[in-house]
């Protein structure tokens, strides 16, 4: 397998060592017929401050990618193996509890739905505090009003909300005091999978924007879970692409718009509808995704690529540097494998 | 496994996995439902093969010497009156089973026709059917059934038994079938049916019935065993069909004749064993088909 | 007056009654015509709460107005005969937004095509019955031997989406009522299944109600929108210049949060809304609450649509210098494509764009 050198986003500075580095993660489902690869060897790192956003389609083992960052991986799931450094520290190695400590201090996680399981009977301060006092933080009753506040205020709400019901929120407002919960702690990586989903158009640029000016704050690195390639042009740094478990391609997310390598990627932004004019025909890709179960061989993409070789068949490319900080898995571009030292 | 073939409606031949193989493979995984059919298929065969041994005429007073202890000619000895009890135990095991599976045919049918009304059509039909089935459920059951019971002349003989608990046992199925019908009723898949042309019953039995079998059987199987436990206390209250030598009659000539205090184990003890048995495969199939029924109760995918 | 589905002032109120707290006004004085001899896609735009749902189910007749008529072929719904009633369920035909829950897990796929045949008697044999199944899943580009036999859970959630498309195309209704048919598709089907919708409605002549809240595809696909907030009509028009010359505030609002898939276009900055509750009984204009330009006759009442152009409305009062809109029929400010209904000879060139 290929291990990958530190990638940095556009704009990010290499400033020393990177603030999460996955190495050669796996993760799969136990069925009855037998072990799903859903996600198989992914690598990448992450710098402070540096937005990568995981996209694919349904199936793409993003989401599992996501929670197995945090060891939320729930049986059928299995962390097979690998390596998930937080500033150096393998959290894949931690027992239960020390894991916990980690999770909201460390490392921290806004849901799709999140919203959704906020807890009705309870107002919106209690559950802003229970994460602080989960991890041993001791506030009088006058710091903790003043920290709430400051949270509420952080997300661009009035302090008036704590006092409220979840029901009495709209979907936009119950986010972002998930957002507010999410970094109480400040943490340094904040994993956010598919946050918007269920939210409108204009309350998902609020959301959005609230989430990046809180982690520019922080300093901390994201990570954004989701299919919309809209999103995530307008939010990442670096866009990592991922089909059937793998990570396909990952480059600074204007080269993947500007200049898509992986076939993949490029039938995927190509696909995309445009608002600057009317198209003769809408181009889809043709084929269905693979059933995880029944993974092609060789390239998992390769039945329905476009650029398909008789190489492609045999042997499975793995994500090679093409120039720096640009990644592909694929045959087309053979690059150079870079080992970490 | 033989992959069968079978042609569909629109030509397309498809292989017979889908439903069959995830059967096979969900029952062993479902450890309770197997216990459960275990034990009722053992009894079963109890049945089958001891009424190739004994039949029922034995189990009638004076067809054997009394008070015989268990011997190879009489494998559960006698009782006072001189029944043989083996028979006894072979007839009874059946009609007390009748007696269940009276009370629980009646008692669901009821329930899923009232449920599916209720739930379906709404307004004031469900307010009405609602009413009665949660004011029927707080009432205790046996005290009904002791006064209809005991109210009627000349006792009860065993499917006169079976409807009586009837009366009462369809009012739990009704209420659980009815949250599930007012859920499915929700889904997508009813309105895209009533824009193909479908009417009002049509889409209840061809789209929200089979949906719901796992809960029919479920109940089913519930008010069977709810069934026979009714009945066993009936008659061993000697409210029962007492020429029939159903198992709670059994226990009611047991109580009356002391058998008891007279040590007669081979008389008190089969009724008993084999009520525990039948009550116990039944719960552990209900149970099992709980979980069939309720996908998140599923440990593994 | 022939050939077309009509709302006329329909408002649609939810709750109420006996219990005044839960009273829901889904949808408030809308009058729209949606004509099959001339087929257009019209896209209904808007967000959640917008009313656009309720329009689809209004317009199905699933529910009933409240008030206000839903009238098919100049007849209203609540007073056809049974007959008439069975040929308009039959030339309205729905697709719906979640490919999983519309089907029955308990049948197979077949089962939503041989209901319809069935229950519409569409067709005399069984042979002709698997031809008309086959040609419509073929049309979608699902090849019949892969998706006939199997249960739903064996498809993926793009097939099942296109066999609903399949579906509605197999009765050749005159209306399709699309509520959101892509959101829960991956990207790379979307396309596909956007072209097939759009063969529909150039090639058999079926005119497209296109519900959702995702505008690219809306300006993709159709040729007029309505954008609704809050069970009113905001804007209205030819495509092209609702979305890329947004007239009303809501509308340029909409348009400038959608996230364009262009890196060197990013959101400009943005005044955070501290999540307000609108003013409880306004009578006016419902956007005024988050309305840059909101002016205090906005407050007190709902503004009109003034025509600005042939082929666009706006209720908005800082338009008011120009003249109200004819009649209350939105439809007559929308363009009409040059194709034809299913009972023309040929189709027309396709050429000629909205």
């Amino acid at each position: 397998m290929t291990t990958v050198a530190p990638l940095h986003g556009a704009g990010v500075p290499a400033t020393g060592k990177p603030v999460l580095e996955v190495r050669d993660l796996r993760v799969h489902y136990d069925t009855d017929v037998g072990q799903v690869p859903a996600v198989d060897g992914a690598s990448f790192s992450l710098q402070s401050g540096e937005r990568l956003a995981l996209v694919g389609e349904s199936g793409s083992g993003k989401t599992t990618l996501a929670m197995a960052l945090l060891r939320l991986t729930r049986p059928p799931g299995r962390i097979v193996s690998g390596e998930v450094l937080l500033n150096g520290q393998d959290l894949l190695k931690l027992d239960d509890k020390e894991m916990r400590g980690v999770r909201l201090s460390g490392i921290a996680l806004v849901q799709q739905g999140a919203m959704n399981s906020m807890n009705p009977v309870v107002r919106v301060r209690e559950q802003l505090l229970d994460g602080l006092y989960d991890h041993g933080i001791k506030l009088t009753k006058v710091e903790a009003r003043e920290r709430v506040a400051q949270l509420l205020t952080g997300v661009g709400l009035t302090p008036e909300v704590a006092d409220m019901f979840p029901h009495e929120l709209s979907g936009g407002m119950k986010q972002r005091v998930c957002i507010a919960t999410a970094t109480s702690l400040g943490p340094k990586v904040i994993v956010a999978d598919e946050p918007t989903s269920a939210l409108d158009v204009v309350v998902q640029r609020q959301v959005m924007v609230t989430l990046g000016r809180l982690q520019a704050g922080l300093h901390a690195a994201v990570v954004l879970v989701g299919h919309d390639m809209g999103l995530v042009a307008q939010f990442a740094d670096t866009i990592g692409v991922m089909y059937a478990g793998k990570l396909v391609e990952v480059a600074p997310v204007a080269q993947i718009f500007g200049r898509p390598l992986h076939p993949y990627t490029k039938l995927l932004i190509e696909s995309l509808p445009t608002l600057d004019h009317k198209q003769e025909k809408f181009v889809g890709i043709p084929g269905l995704p693979p059933a995880l179960l029944d993974l092609p061989p060789g390239c998992v993409f390769h039945p329905r690529c476009p650029s398909v070789m008789e190489h492609c068949r045999g042997l499975a490319p793995g994500l090679r540097e093409e120039q720096s900080r640009r990644w592909v898995a694929c045959h087309l571009f053979p690059g150079e494998q870079v080992r970490n030292a | 496994m033989q992959p069968a073939v079978a042609r569909t409606r629109f030509g397309i031949e498809r292989r017979l996995t889908g439903r069959w193989l995830t059967t096979y493979r969900y029952a062993r995984r479902n450890p309770a439902l197997l216990m459960g059919l275990a034990i009722l298929s053992a009894l079963f065969l109890f049945w089958a093969v001891g009424s190739l041994m004994v039949d029922s005429s034995e189990a009638r007073p004076l067809s054997a010497p009394p008070d015989l202890r268990p011997s190879l000619e009489y494998p559960l000895g006698t009782d006072r009156v001189g029944r043989n009890i083996f028979a006894v135990i072979v007839s009874g095991t059946v009609l007390t089973l009748r007696i269940g599976l009276i009370a629980g045919a009646v008692g669901i049918s009821i329930g899923t026709v009232l449920a599916f009304v209720a739930g379906y059509y709404g307004g004031w039909i469900d307010a009405v059917i609602r009413g009665v089935v949660d004011t029927l459920i707080t009432v205790p059951q046996l005290l009904i059934l002791i006064i209809i019971a005991a109210s009627v002349r000349g006792g009860l003989n065993v499917e006169q038994m079976g409807l009586v608990i009837a009366t009462l046992s369809w009012t739990r199925p009704a209420r659980v079938m009815r949250a599930q019908v007012l859920t499915m009723r929700q889904r997508s898949y009813v309105e895209v049916a009533r824009l193909s042309g479908m009417s009002g019953p049509e889409v209840i039995f061809r789209e929200l019935m089979p949906n719901l079998m796992p809960y029919i059987v479920a109940s089913f199987v519930l008010a069977v065993a709810g069934g026979i436990l009714a009945s066993v206390g009936l008659e061993a209250l000697g409210l029962g069909p007492l020429e029939s030598p159903t198992l709670g009659v059994t226990i009611y000539w047991n109580i009356y004749y002391s058998s008891l205090l007279h040590g007669m184990w081979w008389w008190w003890g089969p009724p008993m064993l084999i009520i525990v048995l039948l009550f116990v495969g039944l719960f552990l199939v209900t149970a099992g088909l709980d979980e069939w029924a309720n996908p998140r109760l599923r440990k593994r995918i | 007056m022939s050939d077309q589905i009509e709302l006329r002032g329909v408002t649609k109120v939810f709750g109420g009654g006996l219990f005044e707290r839960d009273r829901n006004v889904a949808l408030e004085g809308v009058s729209l015509t949606v004509a099959t001899d001339r087929p257009a896609i019209t896209a209904v735009a808007g967000e959640s709460g917008s009313g656009k749902t309720t329009l689809a189910r209004l317009l199905l007749g699933v529910i009933e107005p409240t008030s206000g008529q839903v009238l098919y072929n100049g007849k209203d719904l609540r007073k056809m005969s049974r007959d008439e009633r069975r040929q308009f369920r039959r030339e309205v035909q729905p697709i719906f937004q979640d490919p999983f829950e519309v089907y029955n897990p308990f049948y197979k796929i077949d089962h939503i095509f041989s209901v319809p045949v069935a229950k519409y008697q569409m067709a005399s044999s069984k042979a002709e019955a698997r031809k008309l199944v086959h040609g419509a899943l073929e049309m979608v580009g699902l090849r019949p031997q892969e998706t006939l036999g199997r249960y739903p859970h064996q498809l993926s959630g793009g097939q099942r989406q296109r066999a609903m498309v399949a579906r509605a195309l197999l009765l050749k209704p005159r209306v399709i009522l699309a509520d959101e048919p892509v959101s829960m598709v991956d990207a790379s089907l979307r396309a596909t299944i956007l072209e097939s919708v759009r063969r529909l409605n150039r090639e058999l002549g079926i005119s497209v109600v296109y519900i959702t809240h995702d505008l690219t595809t809306a300006y993709q696909i159709s040729d007029n929108i309505i954008v609704l907030y809050k069970g009113r009509i905001a804007e209205a028009g030819a495509v092209e210049h609702v979305i890329r010359d947004p007239r009303h505030p809501y509308t340029q609002l909409l348009v400038q949060s959608i996230p364009q898939p262009k890196p060197d276009k990013r959101w400009s900055a943005y005044e955070l809304e501290a999540g307000t509750a609108g003013r409880a009984g306004s009578t006016g204009c419902k956007f005024a609450d988050r309305c840059p330009s909101a002016m205090q006759s906005c407050w007190d009442t709902v503004p009109p649509l003034y025509q600005r152009e042939p082929h666009r409305v706006a209720s908005c009062f800082m338009y008011r210098d120009v003249p109200i809109m004819d009649g209350n029929d939105v439809a007559t400010v929308f363009r009409q494509p040059a194709r034809r209904g299913p009972d023309a000879a040929a189709a027309a060139p396709v050429s000629e764009r909205a």
